[in-house]
């Protein structure tokens, strides 16, 4: 019963970590159909942004995150516009040719990591990193409620980006119906890049946590394409919350299997439940389609 | 950037050749391999493969073998088993090699053995374990100190037993090499009468270990064997360091991978304390012979330049050993008839930089020479400190031991 | 059978016999290894374009159901010592039902979803691998290959031939479902799947048709891949290269016309095999990366596009 209480905790905080590591895809894929199979390399390339400045300025890897958000913001923008240029514009067929886009570039940043950092596998130092919180029995890793508070602090934040600025509405309605958007007067293509920019700019502190919760190696990203999709399409595209929620309910399983169960079985069971949750409701658990 | 050394290397020993004259007149000989240049496996692979050049380097720099100088020719396997044998039969059957090597770690190796087995082939073999003990080929050595299957296990266990350890709790990753380690350990847990309360297999990739450390808390063992992965290990000693162990763990540690590489001991530090683990060379006094030294001084600066693991104790040496082996056997039989120089290997001890090698039937070592090494006073942030000796304190086996294990875990953290 | 037809029987023909020769041409193995990893690659190729050209149902499991087919063979050669033949039937029909599986889930989903839970069974089934210990587990398992029968004199040039004959059952079966109702059928679907099912497509019969025969030619495409290698491990097997290579190959070529997986395969395949003994590194990667870019964004039908463009302006010209 301990454990099991344990296994929840840990999940759920695990969880928080997946969702933060999720939210830029359920922006760029949820929101804008983005087939963006290169989030997860962009995320392993800020978390190596991340280890320069802390290796070589001794900066907090979440300062780290912070400082190289503007940077991961620009580089969103013009990688939008790049994919637009070429697939969107011309319309036809772009959901294939989008996703095999995505992997080469996906290619090119893991060579141009290995080429820049060497194979070896990285990590940060932080005050943070390998203590805990103790409370009774109970003991929490420190970096995992970092991850917690990042987590629930980048969803609040992009939830009321999204419900209460006028940009952030704009790129829900992008999301919903371009045409109208058209016809009022707003350019999709501009809001649209700007969300994309935001969601890459999302990955500064995503990164940040990425390389605070574990190492990284160049070709982490592999392991994390079939997890952030799992994550953004089981909570149904383009819902923040709802990102939190299955990303939660995914740590929560996994751990439970991993701690109470055989150990072996925890990825086959998150895509297991990924895949019923596709074949009984498609739109997701909180999705915005019918 | 690996490209420029090799290329480099490559000139240097063309110049070494034309210089000297005698050699030039005469083709290289060829040694063959492939090994991991991307992938899980490459940190390791440009790490023995280093070793290897020296070698060669070396070799070239005394005037060659048989008068000829030698030239390796290397392909990259990506890490995968489905690479292997065609770029083994593009090395035999269009490069002409003269000597096979084989790749770093045992899956890309492990499609290669009935190849070698069909063509009545050598094969220098690179760090797998068991790989041969199905196939059964005479003329299979491998290069690593492992020695008899059960040998690794064995020691850990038995300093488990010695320090009076009865119980034992087993997390392994669940891929190739920590499975086959997970296997031999149960067997040896049997022969010993130590009961197993704790066997658990975890995913590759998986994330936290907090969790699953709780379970094998609440199991309460005396000696905690790991047999995991690069990722993994510096996630399990971060969540020790976390939720701790509890006071009854005598011994931990065992069979992570990962903990012989600069990058992550590095990035450990001082989470590393306490932990006894398997090792095949560190700086201990009894570890130097005749031309480690050497080899150390010529590894160091090369590294950097490469971006390979800056220590390089693990694989180099051992590369450069593959390297010493045959230019023995080859120097005694005086031609490159591969059964000749297998049955030599054979029949003889061998000095190299790595320590006196003798082979038995099945081409691992005759006793092992894998290292348990328990990790004492390291620091955070500073990969220099484990050049020196004390470091890493090797407790088995007893002809190289430089001290004695400090029990219970938790006593030897600090 | 009009002129093309006998063309194309001809030539599947001569490919068949030219390879069957080659053996007594060629001493030197290595091309027989090289050829063999090209050939599983058209296999493969042509029968991802089956799904994901005609159908335009974006299959990322390839590297799920090659490595079923690595596994089914492992687990007959084991249990039984059965025969290669046999080994081939049972992954092909393996691969059918699989298929079948994956071809209830278009009920359900599709676009980039479908995608995606293709590489949630691909995760499913490389798990339930790892943990099945009869076949090795994620240790992996060695084996001995039988001798080879005759009239070959070598276990890779039979497998290289076995591996031709697969290659010319896809393309005869992908061409003949280009040009028949089933690829009108299928082309209807993937322009409008709605407005098809409307005009009296049956949607659902063809999807699951189109995935039960890509299903099985790619499993098929996998099964001699154990004799080849004399090894299997799960992390091998169910490679996340196959899935991506696979798709970067049809897409390159073109997957309009059952030629464009063909020759996007040879070419990358072959770019691939001379990468890995030339240039050795991760710059091979890198190439990899950079020709898929290139050609998506050059080239958005691929070479197949190219080459019908140009043949259109050539015609224009003259006319």
């Amino acid at each position: 019963m301990d454990l099991l209480l344990d296994a929840v905790v840990i999940g759920v905080l695990l969880g928080c970590f997946y969702a933060a590591v999720s939210l830029g895809l359920s922006v760029s894929f949820g929101l804008l159909d983005v087939p963006h199979v290169a989030h997860p390399a962009f995320l392993v390339m800020a978390s190596y942004a991340v280890f320069f400045l802390n290796d070589r300025f001794d900066i907090d890897p979440l300062l780290a995150g912070l400082m190289i958000t503007p940077l991961l913001f620009l580089f969103g923008l013009v990688a939008y516009r790049l994919y637009y240029e070429t697939f969107e514009k011309r319309g036809s067929d772009a959901g294939v040719r989008g996703i095999a886009f995505f992997f080469g570039v996906a290619f090119i940043i893991e060579v141009l990591i290995i080429l820049q950092f060497g194979v070896d596998q990285r990590s940060v130092t932080a005050t943070y990193i390998g203590k805990a919180w103790r409370i009774g029995d109970m003991r929490i890793p420190l970096r995992l409620l970092v991850a917690f508070a990042v987590a629930a602090g980048l969803t609040i934040l992009l939830s009321l980006y999204l419900s209460k600025t006028f940009m952030g509405r704009a790129i829900r309605a992008v999301a919903q119906d371009q045409e109208a958007l058209r016809l009022m007067g707003a350019n999709p293509v501009k809001i649209k890049q700007w969300a994309f920019g935001i969601a890459t700019a999302v990955l500064g502190i995503a990164g940040a946590l990425l390389i605070i919760v574990a190492p990284v190696d160049p070709i982490l990203d592999r392991a994390y394409i079939g997890r952030t999709f799992c994550v953004v399409v089981m909570a149904g595209l383009g819902s923040m919350t709802g990102t939190l929620i299955a990303a939660i309910i995914l740590g929560v399983v996994e751990t439970i299997v991993l701690t109470l169960f055989g150990a072996s079985w925890a990825p086959a069971i998150s895509f297991a439940m990924l895949l019923g949750v596709l074949a009984i409701r498609p739109q997701g658990l909180f999705g915005r389609r019918s | 950037m690996k490209r420029r050394t090799f290329l480099g290397g490559t000139i240097a020993a063309a110049v070494v050749g034309r210089t000297s004259g005698v050699v030039a007149e005469q083709p290289p000989i060829k040694i063959g391999m492939s090994m991991a240049q991307t992938g899980g496996l490459a940190g390791g692979g440009k790490a023995s493969q280093l070793g290897i050049e020296i070698w060669r380097d070396d070799v070239n720099a005394k005037g060659g073998l048989l008068g000829r100088k030698v030239e390796l020719i290397v392909y990259d396997d990506k890490s995968s088993a489905s690479e292997t044998p065609a770029i083994y039969s593009k090395l035999l059957d269009v490069d002409k090699v003269d000597l096979l090597f084989a790749p770093y770690a045992t899956v890309p190796t492990a499609p290669l053995m009935p190849l070698v087995k069909q063509r009545g082939l050598l094969l220098m073999g690179n760090f797998s374990f068991q790989v041969n003990s199905k196939v059964g080929h005479d003329m299979w050595f491998n290069n690593a100190p492992w020695g008899p299957a059960d040998s690794w296990a064995a020691a850990f266990l038995d300093l488990g037993q010695k320090a009076g350890g009865k119980t034992m709790a087993l997390l392994a990753a669940d891929q190739e090499f920590a499975q086959n380690l997970a296997v031999t350990a149960k067997a040896v847990a049997k022969k010993l009468n130590m009961s197993v309360v704790f066997d658990q297999a975890y995913p590759p990739n998986t994330v936290e270990f907090s969790g699953i450390l709780r379970a094998l808390n609440a199991a309460k063992p005396d000696i905690v064997y790991v047999a995991s992965y690069p990722p993994d290990s510096a996630g399990i000693l971060r969540a020790v360091n976390e939720i701790g162990v509890g006071d009854n763990v005598k011994i931990f540690g065992g069979g992570m991978v990962g903990l012989q590489f600069a990058a992550v001991m590095e990035n450990l530090g001082s989470l590393l304390n306490g932990v006894v683990n398997y090792n095949t060379w560190l700086p201990e006094p009894n570890m130097y012979f005749d031309g480690t030294k050497a080899f150390f001084d010529a590894y160091t600066p090369r590294a950097k330049e490469a971006k390979v693991d800056p220590l390089g104790y693990y694989l180099a040496p051992f590369g450069y050993a593959s390297g010493q082996l045959v230019e023995q056997a080859i120097k005694a039989v005086g031609s490159l008839d591969q059964k000749a120089i297998a049955k030599y290997l054979h029949g003889n001890e061998h000095k190299t930089i790595v320590g006196p090698i003798a082979f038995s039937a099945d081409g691992e070592r005759k006793d092992t020479a894998t290292l348990m090494a328990q990790f004492r006073g390291i620091k955070d942030k500073n990969v220099e400190q484990f050049r020196s000796p004390g470091k890493q304190v090797i407790l088995f086996p007893e002809r190289l031991k430089s001290g004695e294990l400090i029990t219970p875990f938790e006593a030897a953290r600090t | 059978m009009n002129r093309n037809s006998i063309a194309f029987w001809i030539g599947a023909g001569l490919f068949l016999v030219v390879v069957a020769l080659l053996p007594q041409l060629i001493r030197n193995e290595y091309p027989f290894f090289a050829a063999y990893v090209i050939l599983q690659f058209i296999v493969l190729s042509v029968a991802w374009s089956i799904l994901g050209g005609y159908a335009g149902y974006v299959n990322f499991g390839t590297s799920a159901f090659f490595g079923v087919g690595v596994y089914t063979a492992v687990f007959l050669f084991k249990a039984t010592g059965a025969p290669l033949a046999v080994q081939l039937a049972a992954a092909a029909a393996v691969g059918a039902l699989l298929g079948f599986a994956v071809g209830l889930l278009t009920l359900r989903m599709q676009g980039i979803f479908f995608s995606i839970a293709t590489i949630a069974l691909t995760i499913v089934i490389e798990t339930s691998v790892t943990n099945w210990r009869f076949v090795g587990g994620a240790a992996g398992i060695q084996m001995q290959r039988p001798a080879v029968m005759a009239p070959f004199d070598g276990y890779v040039q039979m497998l290289v031939f076995v591996q031709a004959l697969l290659v010319v059952l896809a393309i005869v079966i992908a061409r003949y479902m280009q040009s028949s109702w089933i690829g009108r059928g299928l082309q209807a679907l993937k322009d409008d799947e709605l407005a098809a099912e409307c005009t009296g497509v049956p949607t659902l019969r063809l999807k699951v048709l189109a995935c039960v025969i890509s299903g099985a030619l790619m499993c098929a495409a996998g099964a001699p891949a154990a004799m080849y290698l004399q090894y299997a491990d799960p992390s091998s097997a169910f490679n996340l290269n196959y899935s991506v290579s696979v798709l970067a190959m049809s897409l390159i070529g073109g997957t309009a016309h059952w030629a464009g997986p063909v020759i996007g395969a040879i070419l990358l395949g072959t770019t691939q095999q001379l990468l890995t003994v030339t240039i050795s590194s991760e710059v091979n990667l890198l190439v990899l990366g950079i020709m898929l870019v290139v050609f998506v964004v050059a080239a958005p039908e691929g070479l197949i596009g190219l080459i019908r463009k140009a043949s259109r302006k050539r015609a224009e010209r003259e006319a």
